[in-house]
């Protein structure tokens, strides 16, 4: 975990009000690993305490980028960021994603935004699998050529239809689970909203897999110390709240209790 | 203490979460998070939100216990070079003997901090702290059960802060700290639901810093014990506010969450101001209110 004050290489618009802004940060992006996240002061905004968390995009060895939407006061405000701009990062933060054995065949499931850190796991995975992409509309379904460019096997869903089968994810999740498709063998991995992030649960019980689930819990300090962002956790027998920025954001569908 | 800056309690952890942030060793000294007799899992979430300023949290006091954090914090503790300060906390006047009687002799633990704003489950929830009579039947308890210095952090939800400070030193206690989270709330308009999960929480950050400016002010001007100046430190000059308004000390809470090298840059910030303006140790700035 480093404190860096990372400056700006790149911060451009990738429709539908989504952005991607890239940092160099050495000492962080080195060490990052898929499933992490960094915890960014979001600069110019008056009065806020709180930094703000982010998935890890993508990440080499100087820089890293993070893929993110305008959805609250934070991430309008930073719309302001220009290059060269310096921005105060901490991470990399979390466990990441466990990267798995390579004979299971990987199934990734997002949903919006929450493709990004899937991007970034792709890129380690030694294996390569199948991606499943769901949103709104077409603006929402990002990160497809990223995909394509590693050789995976990519399916969207729209609610809307704007794009791939109109539905949920879930819709192709599931045709595709159907029986005979061969899906013993894989290891879930998603991550968006909470309703889809269960429906992969339900799907990796079902069929004898694991699903790894990156949470997103509101954050205060993002290394453990304030409990702000605690989840009932269940371990050999016993339900305990474990803290999503320092044992989490990743843990296993099976083991989560929701609320 | 090396120096008059601590971190204060709930915002540091017990330690390791921010070692590899900040050099435990720089600091006046670790206020650990609220520690109860027996684990306690706090109140559900949402547990913070931040609003213009500063955060309202509502943890809920979520602890591992006396023994668990004896057997698996103290000794990581113990290889830093900083005095630990142990908040802790009871829903009865017992709980609270015990969990002080519990830390006596325990190495490496410098003093006590007595959090008396929780509810007292006995007397209808009412906080410790904010009735006279029960804060001085819970701080000469606590005072009868360990030899350690013995710190009350006054509640700032009360009328009369001069009165508090005095039940305090004189039930025996070694120095206050305040000011404790103002009471909040914070609605979402939307849903028209309270955001957090317990409804009402504790504001914390710079916009309590004025209010905190003045209770400490008037503390410090009602008792000869030393007072722990806290709310809203950011930098230096929030810091020096505290001490020339009369406090010996003060903590950095909030703001170790915005950025955790706060506390570093408020220590040299006031080696720095003390430096330039002549004053040969932060003892001659103390309490130095001009009129």
């Amino acid at each position: 975990m480093k404190h860096h004050q990372a400056r700006v290489l790149e911060h451009k618009e990738a429709g539908g009000g989504y952005r991607i802004l890239t940092l160099e940060a050495p000492g962080i992006a080195s060490r990052a690993k898929p499933g992490q996240f960094v915890h960014m002061r979001i600069p110019h905004l008056d009065g806020s305490v709180l930094r703000r968390p982010f998935s890890i995009y993508r990440a080499d060895r100087k820089k890293l980028s993070i893929l993110y939407k305008s959805v609250g006061r934070g991430t309008h405000s930073m719309k302001s960021i220009r290059k060269d701009d310096e921005v105060s990062l901490l991470g990399p933060l979390g466990n990441g994603f466990p990267l798995g054995r390579t004979k299971e065949v990987p199934v990734l499931v997002a949903g919006g935004y929450g493709v990004a850190p899937l991007v970034f796991l792709a890129t380690r995975l030694r294996r390569k699998g199948i991606i499943f992409i769901g949103g709104a509309k077409a603006c929402d379904i990002l990160c497809v050529r990223d995909f394509k460019a590693l050789g995976w096997d990519v399916r969207i869903a729209t609610e809307d239809g704007s794009i791939g089968v109109k539905g949920l994810v879930t819709k192709i999740l599931d045709e595709w689970l159907s029986p005979g498709c061969g899906a013993e063998g894989v290891v879930f991995y998603a991550c968006g909203p909470e309703g889809l992030m269960k429906a992969v649960g339900e799907r990796a019980s079902y069929h004898g897999s694991r699903a790894w689930l990156s949470l997103d819990k509101h954050m205060g300090c993002g290394v453990g110390a304030c409990l702000a962002c605690v989840q009932k956790i269940k371990r050999n027998g016993a339900v305990s709240l474990l803290r999503v920025c320092r044992e989490g954001p990743v843990f296993e569908a099976s083991e989560i209790v929701w609320d | 203490m090396k120096n008059p800056v601590m971190v204060a309690s709930g915002t540091f952890g017990y330690g390791p979460e921010y070692a590899e942030l900040v050099n435990l060793s720089s600091l006046g000294a670790i206020v650990v998070k609220g520690i109860s007799l027996k684990p306690w899992h706090g109140n559900p979430t949402p547990r913070m939100v931040e609003v213009p300023g500063g955060l309202v949290n509502a943890i809920g006091l979520q602890n591992p216990g006396a023994e668990k954090f004896i057997s698996e914090y103290m000794p990581f503790l113990r290889k830093y070079d900083v005095p630990v300060i142990v908040n802790i906390w009871g829903r009865t006047i017992e709980e609270y003997e015990q969990v002080a009687e519990r830390f006596d002799g325990v190495k490496g633990v410098s003093g006590l901090e007595l959090n008396i704003s929780c509810p007292n489950i006995k007397q209808g929830g009412i906080a410790f702290g904010t009735d006279p009579a029960v804060t001085k039947r819970v701080v000469s308890a606590v005072r009868r059960r360990t030899r350690l210095p013995l710190i009350p952090k006054l509640s700032p939800n009360v009328s009369n802060i001069s009165l508090f400070a005095k039940v305090a030193e004189d039930c025996g206690a070694d120095a206050i700290s305040l000011i404790n989270s103002l009471p909040a709330m914070v609605i979402d308009v939307d849903t028209r639901r309270p955001v957090l999960a317990n409804v009402v929480g504790g504001l914390t950050g710079p916009a309590v810093h004025a209010v905190a400016v003045k209770l400490v002010w008037e503390a410090a001007r009602a008792v000869k014990i030393p007072v722990i100046g806290m709310g809203g430190i950011t930098g230096p000059r929030e810091a020096l506010e505290f001490m020339i308004a009369g406090a010996t000390a003060v903590a950095v809470g909030t703001a170790n969450f915005t950025d955790p090298s706060t506390s570093i840059r408020v220590i040299n910030g006031i080696e720095q101001y003390l430096a330039g303006n002549g004053f040969s140790s932060a003892l001659d700035l103390i309490g130095k209110l001009k009129s």
